[in-house]
């Protein structure tokens, strides 16, 4: 479905991702963890389109088209959905509004029918059950005065809406307390498909307890420098991140 | 540098217009509106036009009305087809409850009273000083509205009683439909006076729509004075919807004056105009009276929208919000001068004031000036004003959800605007409102039904 290859990134002129590869099939979840700082988020929002940083080597393919060409909305249609690490308030347009516009849009360019508000309303309904979100939500500002939980809980919400066929999340399980967490993670457990897939930018081990990756990945200084299964994670909460920055050293150094 | 032979000139033609109506009109005036009518002609004889130079009129220049010839509205016929035309901007809820003036004059065959309750009056402003409330409208007519300072109310008293309304609310009542007061400009190069004044009696209950709309490509004048009185517990909904054609100018003072726990709350949209000003006042005057004095303007290439407005207050405990948007596009201007004063005896004043400007353009251009003068200690007041363009991660956020950055752009922009419209209680003024804006966008497509 996806595959990296050699991915450079930069942002204003500063090198963040440095030679990243990575393969993502349908039907996968891969963790990619790191200590800050690492490019986690800003692999993140290469992927998804953000027009602050430069891609300046390697490729993006995804479903066979160079992803990197795309606009961000374009590749929205097209199936990849970002949960933002911090979700962006819309004052004055409301979650129901912006819902039925994403869905709408990705409609007509697949070629189907848009939905009215009527008949989107029973869908949302259906959708926000996935969330255990108040149907009360759906009339308020885009998360406008929304908790960090609801926030986070909201952009879960839409990725059920939009049923993307590659989902980024972005530090979804950051700031959520416990009861939170195990919300957004049974939403999220409840949206995998086998044709789908999920990337999930975390710096803690904790939401892998709930959302179990087929791969993780350990990112640093803009490389992934390990590779394995779930167990990986569980070391690194072991032993920390220390553990991977002396070996990258040693590495670098050898 | 003006001459002393120009500005004479610029006042001529309303002095000599004032000459003609005092001759035609003498039998049947009250004496008091006379002589009312005459101090303002030497205020306004002295007065002239404001100069660019005087800092309430730092940025907007009115040479262009002073330098245009109108047609007096009286000598107009006050064209009944042009009011076909028109008729449909009665918003549906007020269709039982409108006053239609077409170029200045009153189409009594437009309008109709028939949803008001008993105690609830409006009458078109001449029949008015025909009425037994004769007496009531002298006590209260221009002691607002300082005709004495300001150069567009002292025009318009000169000529006070020809045009407007007179609406009057008994004590206790409360009326169901909104009271619209419609506007029609469709006549030529016409000048129009509209005088309102609104007394509503203690414990009564509103709401009012002004509404001015005219043709496109007609430069004429409106030039209006409101006066609002709101009484003890009284609460008054106000809406002034400003759509007048692209090349006139519109210039209009509100003034509004609150007794204990008073409530009024009105918001303003400016959208027409060439040359827009509207100068609103509200003063609290007695204890626990609260306003809220919102506003909305958007404009595009060819426009110039001006606000400055006063909050005073004048008593203890009194609230007052304030929040003004603004939306400007192409080569368009804005001015927003917000001044709370706050009286050395009005303690535990709570005062808000935002003034937002949204820029869609990089020719646009926005002058905002909020102004808090406080002589109270023991006060919480606020203001603060901001320009600025669409947050790119707030257009990135929402094309990551699958809108092109058209479609996102013109979502933001209509999500700014919703802040001012979601408040307004009328449903078709809100449902036009929205569709004029994404009209303007031209964002029709955009469904955000």
């Amino acid at each position: 479905m996806l595959e990296i290859r050699n991915l450079h990134a930069t942002i204003d002129d500063q090198e963040i991702l440095r030679g990243i590869d990575l393969q993502v099939n349908a039907g996968e979840v891969h963790a990619i963890m790191g200590p800050n700082g690492s490019g986690k988020s800003t692999l993140a929002k290469v992927l998804a389109g953000h027009p602050a940083y430069e891609v300046t080597e390697g490729e993006v393919i995804y479903e066979g088209k160079n992803l990197l060409e795309m606009d961000p909305d374009e590749r929205a249609r097209e199936g990849i959905f970002m949960a933002f690490q911090y979700p962006v308030e819309v004052p004055g347009v409301s979650n129901a509004q912006l819902l039925r516009l994403a869905y709408n849009e990705k409609r007509k360019h697949h070629g189907l029918e848009e939905l009215d508000p009527l008949e989107f309303k029973e869908l949302l309904a259906e959708r926000a059950k996935l969330v255990d979100m108040d149907l009360s939500f759906m009339s308020r500002s885009v998360n406008e005065g929304f908790s960090g939980g609801e926030k986070k809980r909201n952009e879960i919400l839409q990725m059920a809406v939009l049923e993307p066929k590659l989902a980024i999340l972005d530090e979804t399980d950051s700031g959520l307390d416990i009861d939170a967490l195990r919300i957004v993670a049974d939403g999220v457990n409840k949206l995998r498909r086998p044709d789908n897939a999920i990337i999930l930018v975390t710096h803690y081990q904790r939401i892998l307890n709930y959302i179990i990756p087929d791969y993780v990945h350990v990112l640093y200084r803009g490389r992934i420098v390990r590779s394995g299964g779930k167990d990986l994670a569980l070391e690194l909460e072991e032993k920390g991140y220390d553990w991977i920055k002396s070996e990258a050293g040693v590495t670098a150094s050898a | 540098m003006m001459t002393q032979a120009t500005e004479a000139k610029e006042t001529t033609l309303y002095l000599e217009a004032y000459e003609q109506l005092r001759q035609q009109a003498a039998n049947h005036t009250p004496v008091w509106l006379d002589r009312l009518r005459a101090e303002a002609r030497e205020r306004f004889a002295q007065l002239g036009f404001p100069a660019p130079t005087l800092e309430e009129w730092r940025y907007t220049n009115v040479a262009p009305i002073a330098k245009a010839r109108f047609v007096p509205a009286w000598t107009t016929d006050g064209a009944a087809e042009a009011g076909q035309r028109w008729k449909s901007r009665l918003y549906s809820e007020a269709q039982q409850s409108a006053l239609v003036f077409v170029n200045g004059r009153f189409r009594p065959e437009l309008s109709s009273l028939a949803a008001l309750p008993q105690g609830a009056i409006a009458l078109d402003f001449e029949e008015a000083l025909q009425s037994s409330h004769q007496a009531l409208i002298r006590e209260r007519l221009a002691r607002g509205a300082a005709f004495d300072k300001q150069h567009f109310a002292a025009l318009n008293t000169v000529f006070v009683g020809l045009s407007g309304a007179f609406i009057h609310l008994a004590k206790g009542v409360r009326v169901e439909a909104p009271i619209q007061l419609l506007f029609i400009s469709d006549g030529g190069p016409v000048m129009a006076f509209p005088r309102v004044l609104v007394v509503a009696e203690r414990e009564s209950e509103a709401t009012l729509i002004e509404r001015y709309v005219g043709a496109a490509d007609q430069k004429y004048f409106t030039d209006a004075v409101v006066e609002i009185y709101v009484d003890e517990n009284a609460h008054l909904e106000h809406y002034k919807v400003q759509e007048e054609g692209l090349e006139s100018f519109h210039v209009a003072t509100t003034w509004v004056a609150l007794k204990r726990a008073a409530r009024y709350h009105s918001t303003t949209v400016t959208l027409g105009a060439q040359l827009a000003r509207h100068n609103i006042a509200a003063i609290l005057t007695a204890e626990g009276g609260e306003c809220r004095v919102d506003g909305l303007y958007m404009v595009d290439t060819g426009q110039h929208a001006d606000t400055h407005s006063l909050i005073e207050h004048r008593a203890p405990r009194c609230t007052s919000f304030q929040l003004y948007k603004g939306i400007l596009d192409g080569r368009s201007r804005g001015v927003f001068n917000g001044r709370i004063y706050v009286h050395r005896e009005a303690q535990q004043t709570d005062a808000y004031q935002t003034n937002r400007n949204l820029m869609l353009s990089n020719e646009a251009r926005v002058d905002t000036k909020p102004q808090l003068e406080i002589f109270a200690d023991d006060v919480k007041c606020s203001h603060g004003a901001t320009v600025g363009q669409l947050e790119e991660e707030e257009l990135f956020y929402l094309r990551t959800r699958g809108l092109s950055f058209e479609k996102a752009r013109n979502l933001l922009t209509y999500g700014f605007a919703e802040e001012v419209v979601e408040k307004i209680a009328v449903d078709s003024i809100r449902e036009q409102l929205n569709e004029v804006i994404l009209n303007r966008l031209q964002a029709t497509a955009l469904d955000v039904r």
